[in-house]
């Protein structure tokens, strides 16, 4: 599928390109609702199936670990603080004090402006794009209603840039693609992209939230995920983690089913990030499943797929440490946070 | 005409709800002549592991009730015991092979140690707590405070709701939350005193049964990280002392099996084997 001419193209020509001219409204319009309608209950009845894998032993520990290096360790409190963001980082890199053999996490996940505090406590373990180390993404443009003037956004996300950030979560705008101002929706990714370029030049990886839980139906999540991808963004996320409900299993689905077209369409990876509400290893351990049964095992990689989750690290703790003792934890031999 | 029998399938009761055992077993509960009374769920680590979480969670709600409101939940309890006389009776009947005398004077008995326990509720601190004095313008107050969950192996011999209810409500008493794990030979009485305690005032997870082997479960319940304190009244045909090893990896209070006549009998001593005694300094007013 990637001898497609469209492979060949730059990547705002292609979206052009697919669209069929410029991406205005009346244009995404036509080619948004020109997607095949989802069907609910089969999504849904396949979303349960793969959840019922039994994932045992080896495979278990195995899974185990590949979901600790995949969280985006998460706080987005009105509370945080400078002390909060520099334990949340202490447990980004030694999740399980007891245990050296632990892996790290993917990154920490902060509002905007504790990216620096972030940095600071990285050290020379902020991984900074790279794949050694802890990555820092920052949440942007106006997180979590996204409900501020396009200007606003932007410096945002600037600031989160300039302050290190190597991951910019953006949400989009759901009271306009809800309204049908697909445009608007596809110029303000566009601009977010620019937005996170650095002085030198290179893109900090951009992750688009689409808030799942205010589109009301797949069939909108589908949209709403050609519509960001098009529109340039490396990952897709589900929610924010402020809306019931958050990431479910379907939409995730959904989404990977997205990801996935757009490889045999295109040749390029996009990364799926569910965010909220998964807070047991075994919720974690059915994304697994859903991800290597529909884009493939070759996805469950920090650069293409992400926890968003706080409570989910000390679940996969438990789960870790009962492995490797033979007996059952509990709470009090991991962190409160 | 006989009617048609309607053999029963018992679940467990775990966190206020009555789920099958997450391994789907059953296994056949049969009366003192051989008998099938009826299947009960043969409950496996991963249900204790699920009721040690239930009881986790209804922790703080139990231990942060007052005393007074404790009490009054546990003398509840005693009532509804009594409302369901017959049925325990019946139960006790069927798998112990007693005769009705016998069966009642064990109800009796059970439900007036329910009675004794609950109503030290609101007392036991007063005798077990201290004013002590030190020498200084301060008070120094030393008081009980629960342990938190308790695992319990029930006892197997006779007198299967008696050795219950001698187990449990002590560690109640407390605000400690409970998980126990039933006679294996006779768990009608646990399963019936499960749904007494469901339509009860105690909320869901402070006490959950699980029914099966004790040799099976005991194990995960005494090597469990978030289990802290483990009640072997029960446990005297096991490995016992394995059982108390494993539980001192993680430093667990354990009492040690009992038999014959007065096992588990109505103690102060009971219920402040499941506490922690808190000692605060706070000073005098100078005025």
């Amino acid at each position: 599928m990637t001898s497609s001419p469209l492979a060949t193209y730059q990547p705002d020509q292609r979206a052009l390109a697919l669209i069929g001219g410029e991406a205005t409204d009346a244009n995404l319009r036509r080619y948004l609702h020109g997607i095949p309608g989802i069907d609910a209950v089969g999504l849904e009845a396949r979303a349960a199936d793969l959840g019922t894998r039994s994932i045992k032993t080896s495979s278990k520990r195995w899974a185990i670990d590949t979901i600790i290096g995949l969280i985006d360790l998460t706080t987005l409190e009105g509370s945080d603080t400078p002390g909060k963001v520099r334990s949340l980082v202490a447990k980004a890199l030694v999740p399980d004090p007891n245990d050296p053999g632990c892996p790290r996490v993917a990154a920490v996940c902060v509002y905007g402006d504790m990216v620096g505090d972030a940095v600071a406590a990285l050290g020379s373990a902020h991984a900074a794009g790279g794949t050694e180390g802890v990555n820092v993404a920052a949440v942007a443009t106006a997180f979590p209603s996204g409900r501020a003037a396009l200007a606003i956004k932007l410096a945002d996300v600037r600031d989160a840039v300039a302050a290190g950030a190597d991951e910019i979560d953006m949400v989009i705008d759901r009271g306009a693609f809800l309204a049908g101002r697909f445009g608007q929706v596809y110029d303000e990714i566009v601009a977010v992209k620019d937005a996170c370029r650095r002085v030198d030049g290179s893109l900090a990886h951009l992750k688009v939230i689409l808030e799942t839980g205010e589109l009301n139906t797949y069939d909108n999540v589908r949209r709403a995920s050609w519509l960001a991808i098009l529109a340039g963004g490396d990952f897709i996320k589900t929610s924010t983690g402020k809306v019931a409900p958050a990431a479910t299993l379907p939409v995730t689905l959904s989404m990977l089913e997205v990801v996935r077209d757009w490889h045999r369409l295109t040749g390029v990876r996009i990364g799926v990030k569910p965010a909220g509400g998964i807070r047991t290893s075994k919720d974690a351990i059915k994304y697994l499943v859903t991800v290597g049964e529909t884009v493939g095992e070759e996805w469950l990689t920090p650069h293409l797929f992400r926890f968003g989750a706080s409570s989910l690290l000390n679940d996969v703790l438990l789960q870790r440490q009962k492995m490797t003792t033979g007996h059952y934890s509990g709470p009090d031999y991991v962190t409160i946070d | 005409m006989n009617r048609l029998a309607i053999p029963k399938t018992y679940k467990l009761y775990i966190g206020g709800k009555f789920p099958r055992s997450e391994s789907g077993r059953v296994y056949e509960v049969r009366s003192h002549q051989g008998d099938f009374l009826a299947n009960a769920a043969k409950g496996s680590r991963k249900d204790a592991r699920d009721a040690v979480v239930a009881a986790r969670g209804a922790l703080g709600g139990w231990a942060g009730a007052t005393a007074y409101n404790r009490g009054q939940v546990l003398y509840r309890i005693a009532e509804l015991l009594e409302g369901r006389r017959v049925q325990f009776v019946d139960e006790i009947m069927g798998c112990e092979g007693v005769n009705a005398a016998v069966a009642n004077a064990q109800v009796d008995e059970a439900i007036d140690r329910w009675v004794w326990y609950a109503g030290w509720a609101d007392k036991y601190v007063q005798v077990a707590g201290n004013a002590n004095p030190v020498s200084g313008p301060f008070f120094n107050l030393s008081v009980p405070e629960p342990t938190g969950v308790v695992a319990i192996i029930a006892p197997q011999g006779n007198e299967s709701l008696l050795g219950l209810v001698s187990a449990i409500a002590p560690a109640l008493v407390a605000g400690n939350t409970v998980v126990v794990v039933a006679n294996e030979n006779a768990p009608l009485s646990a399963i019936s005193l499960g749904e007494v305690l469901a339509t009860s005032d105690v909320p869901g997870g402070v006490v959950n049964i699980v029914t099966g082997s004790p040799a099976e479960i005991a194990p995960w319940l005494a090597s469990h990280a978030d289990v802290n304190a483990l009640d072997l009244v029960g446990a005297g045909e096991l490995d016992w002392v394995e059982l108390q090893i494993s539980a001192a990896d993680t430093l667990k209070r354990v009492l040690p099996p009992e038999s014959g006549e007065d096992a588990a009998a109505p103690a102060l001593s009971r219920i402040l084997a499941f506490t922690e005694l808190k000692t605060v300094w706070h000073t005098k007013a100078l005025l």
